[in-house]
C-alpha cells in the first residue's frame, strides 16, 4: 500500500500521466474531426490530392502536314519546332526537349510522331507553393531595406526624415493589408505599369516595411547609449558607428521579433490572391471549386504554409544561437 | 593643447539647469590634470565637452589649436586625436577584445588589419591582459574592461587621453589595476584630464587640480597648495569630506 501510494506522488509518475493526458487529448480530436466530417457525409478522397502536386503529362505530338523542318529551338525544358508546308505557311509543333528527334532541313510527314510519352509537371499547388515562396522572400528582402531606412529616418533628429517617416508608418499601419494591395493594384500598379507580380510585392513589402521599421526602430534605441558615444569618441562618424557598432548589436536583438514579422508576411501573402495570383492559398481556392475537394485541399495548403514557416522559425533558431557567441 | 575660454552651457530637462557657468582652463602638452568635486558639479560636463559629446551654448574649446564649436571643423578628425575613457566602460558587447581595440584603427586610420592586431596586441600587453584577446566584454572583470578601454583609446595614437570617473563603476580591489595604468600614462608624458574621485591618484600624478562647484571653477592649484592649503572654504569642506 505504503509503495502505490510513494508512487502515485512521484514526480516520475506525474509527469507519465500528463503525457498520457496529451496523448488522449490528441487521438480524441482526430476521432472528433473523423466523426464529425461522417456526420455530414464527406467523402474523403486524399488519393486526389498528390497530383496537385506533381502528375504525369501525357504527350503526343503528330505532324498536321507534310512540311519542311526551318528551325529547331530549344528554350528550357520545352523545344519548338518551326516547319513550312508546301504553300509555304508556318506550322509550329512543341515537344519535351529531351524528345527532339528532327534537324533542320527534315521532311516532316502527317501523321509522323514528333513526341511521344509521358514526362512530371508540377501541380497547382506546387506552383502555388513556389510563387508564395518567390513573393514572400522578395517582400521579405525589400521589407527589410525599406524598413532599415525608415528606421533610421525615423530616429533622425532633422524633421524631413523623421515625419516622412512617422507618416509612411502611420498610413501603413491604419489601413487594412487588402485596400492597401488593391490601391497597388489599381492605382500604383496602373500608373507605373506594374505587372500584377510585381504590385503584389510592393504592397507587402511597404506593408511589412512600416513594421520593420518600429522593431529595427526599438531595437536601436534599445542599445545602450555609451556604445554609440564610445564609437564617436574614437573618431567614427554617425554611419560608420551605427554600421559597425550599433545594428550589429542591435540586429541580434531584434532577431525573435523580426522573424516573427516575417513569418506574419508569409501568411499575409495569402492576400495577393486578389490580384489574380495563384499563390498558394488562390491554388488552393481553384482546386476546390473544380473538384470540391474542399478538406484536403485545405488542409494540404495549410501544412504547405506550416513548412514553409516552420523552417523559417528553425533558421532563426540557428541564427540566434551562431550570434549567441559573445553574450 | 586645450583651451578652454568663458564655456557656458545649461540643460533643459524637467528643470533649468546650469551645468558650466564661465568656465576657463588651459592644459598644456603633457600635462597632468585631475577635476573633481562633488557629484552635480558639472565636472563630466566639462570633460564632455572637451570630446563635443556635448555642445557648448557660449564660448569656445580650442583642441590642439583647432576651434571645436565651428560648423567647419570635422569634428571626427579632432576626436581621433582624442581618446575618451567612460566610467561604464562602453567596450563594444559584439565583438572580441582584439576587434574592440582593432576596429577603430582599420575604419578611422584607415590601417590593415594586420598592423592594426599588431598595435592591438602590444597595446594589450601594455594593459596587461594579452591573454584576453579572444575573450568578449562579457566574460572579463570590471577592471579588466577598464583596461581593455583604455588600450582601445590608446589604439588611435591620440594626442590627449580624457577619463571621465574611471574607477568609479569598480569593486575596490580592481581600482589598483586601472589606476596603475594611468600613473604609467602620465609618467610617458601623455596629455591627461581625469575627472576622478581617487585622491591619492591626484596627489601622486597630478600637475594641477581643478576643484568644480555648481558648474564654476572653484579653484586651480598644484596638488600640494589643494590639499595642504586650500584658499577657499568650499574646497576645504570637500576635502573634508572626501579625505
Amino acid at each position: 500500500m505504503e509503495i502505490f501510494n510513494d508512487l502515485l506522488h512521484s514526480e516520475r509518475f506525474r509527469r507519465s500521466l500528463s503525457w498520457a493526458a496529451l496523448v488522449l487529448i490528441i487521438v480524441g480530436l482526430i476521432i472528433g474531426t473523423v466523426h464529425t466530417t461522417n456526420k455530414v457525409d464527406y467523402i474523403w478522397r486524399w488519393e486526389q490530392i498528390p497530383r496537385y502536386i506533381f502528375f504525369q503529362e501525357t504527350i503526343e505530338v503528330t505532324v498536321e502536314e507534310d512540311a519542311t523542318v526551318t528551325a529547331v529551338e530549344r528554350d528550357g525544358a520545352d523545344t519548338y519546332i518551326i516547319a513550312l508546308n508546301f504553300l509555304d505557311e508556318e506550322q509550329y509543333y512543341t515537344v519535351p526537349s529531351h524528345m527532339v528527334s528532327v534537324k533542320t532541313g527534315d521532311e516532316l510527314q502527317r501523321g509522323q510522331v514528333l513526341a511521344e510519352g509521358r514526362r512530371w509537371k508540377p501541380g497547382l499547388l506546387l506552383t502555388g507553393l513556389i510563387l508564395t515562396l518567390e513573393i514572400s522572400v522578395l517582400s521579405i528582402i525589400l521589407g527589410v531595406v525599406i524598413g532599415l531606412i525608415t528606421g533610421l529616418a525615423r530616429l533622425s533628429s532633422s524633421p524631413a526624415p523623421k515625419w516622412l517617416a512617422i507618416g509612411y508608418i502611420e498610413l501603413i499601419r491604419g489601413t487594412p493589408l487588402l485596400v492597401q494591395i488593391y490601391i497597388f493594384y489599381f492605382f500604383v500598379g496602373q500608373v507605373f505599369r506594374l505587372s500584377n507580380f510585381m504590385a503584389g510585392v510592393l504592397a507587402l513589402s511597404f506593408f511589412a516595411g512600416a513594421y520593420v521599421a518600429e522593431i529595427i526602430r526599438a531595437g536601436i534605441q534599445s542599445i545602450h547609449k555609451g556604445q554609440m558615444e564610445a564609437a564617436r569618441s574614437l573618431g567614427m562618424n554617425y554611419p560608420q558607428a551605427m554600421r559597425y557598432i550599433i545594428l550589429p548589436q542591435a540586429f541580434k536583438r531584434i532577431l525573435p521579433p523580426l522573424a516573427g514579422q516575417f513569418i506574419s508576411l508569409i501568411k499575409d501573402s495569402s492576400l495577393v490572391g486578389v490580384i489574380a495570383l495563384v499563390e498558394l492559398t488562390r491554388a488552393g481556392r481553384e482546386i476546390g471549386t473544380s473538384t470540391f475537394n474542399y478538406f484536403e485541399v485545405f488542409f494540404t495548403v495549410a501544412a504547405l504554409y506550416l513548412i514553409l514557416t516552420f523552417s523559417l522559425s528553425m533558421l532563426v533558431q540557428f541564427l540566434e544561437r551562431r550570434f549567441a557567441a559573445s553574450d | 593643447m586645450i583651451d578652454v575660454k568663458g564655456i557656458y552651457k545649461t540643460f533643459y530637462s524637467r528643470h533649468k539647469v546650469e551645468a558650466l557657468v564661465d568656465v576657463s582652463l588651459h592644459v598644456e602638452k603633457g600635462e597632468v590634470v585631475v577635476i573633481c568635486g562633488p557629484s552635480g558639479s558639472g565636472k563630466s560636463t566639462l570633460l564632455r565637452c572637451l570630446n563635443h559629446l556635448e555642445t557648448i551654448d557660449q564660448g569656445e574649446i580650442l583642441i590642439d589649436t583647432i576651434l571645436l564649436n565651428d560648423s567647419r571643423t570635422n569634428i571626427n578628425k579632432v576626436r581621433a586625436e582624442v581618446g575618451m575613457v567612460f566610467q561604464s566602460f562602453n567596450l563594444f558587447a559584439h565583438m572580441t577584445v582584439l576587434e574592440n581595440v582593432s576596429i577603430a584603427q582599420i575604419k578611422v586610420r584607415k590601417r590593415s588589419r594586420q598592423e592594426a592586431t599588431k598595435i592591438g596586441m602590444e597595446l594589450l600587453e601594455k594593459v596587461g591582459i594579452p591573454e584576453k584577446a579572444g575573450s568578449y566584454p562579457s566574460q572579463l572583470s570590471g577592471g579588466q574592461q577598464q583596461r581593455v578601454a583604455i588600450a582601445r583609446a590608446l589604439a588611435m595614437q591620440p594626442k590627449i587621453m580624457l577619463f571621465d570617473e574611471p574607477t568609479s563603476a569598480l569593486d575596490p580591489e580592481m581600482i589598483g589595476e586601472v589606476l596603475d595604468v594611468m600613473k604609467t600614462l602620465a609618467r610617458e608624458g601623455m596629455t591627461m584630464c581625469c575627472v576622478t574621485h581617487e585622491m591619492g591618484f591626484a596627489r601622486e600624478v597630478a600637475d594641477r587640480i581643478v576643484f568644480m562647484d555648481e558648474g564654476r571653477i572653484v579653484e586651480i592649484g598644484t596638488p600640494q597648495q589643494i590639499f595642504n592649503e586650500p584658499r577657499e572654504d568650499r574646497t576645504k569642506a570637500f576635502l573634508a569630506q572626501i579625505l
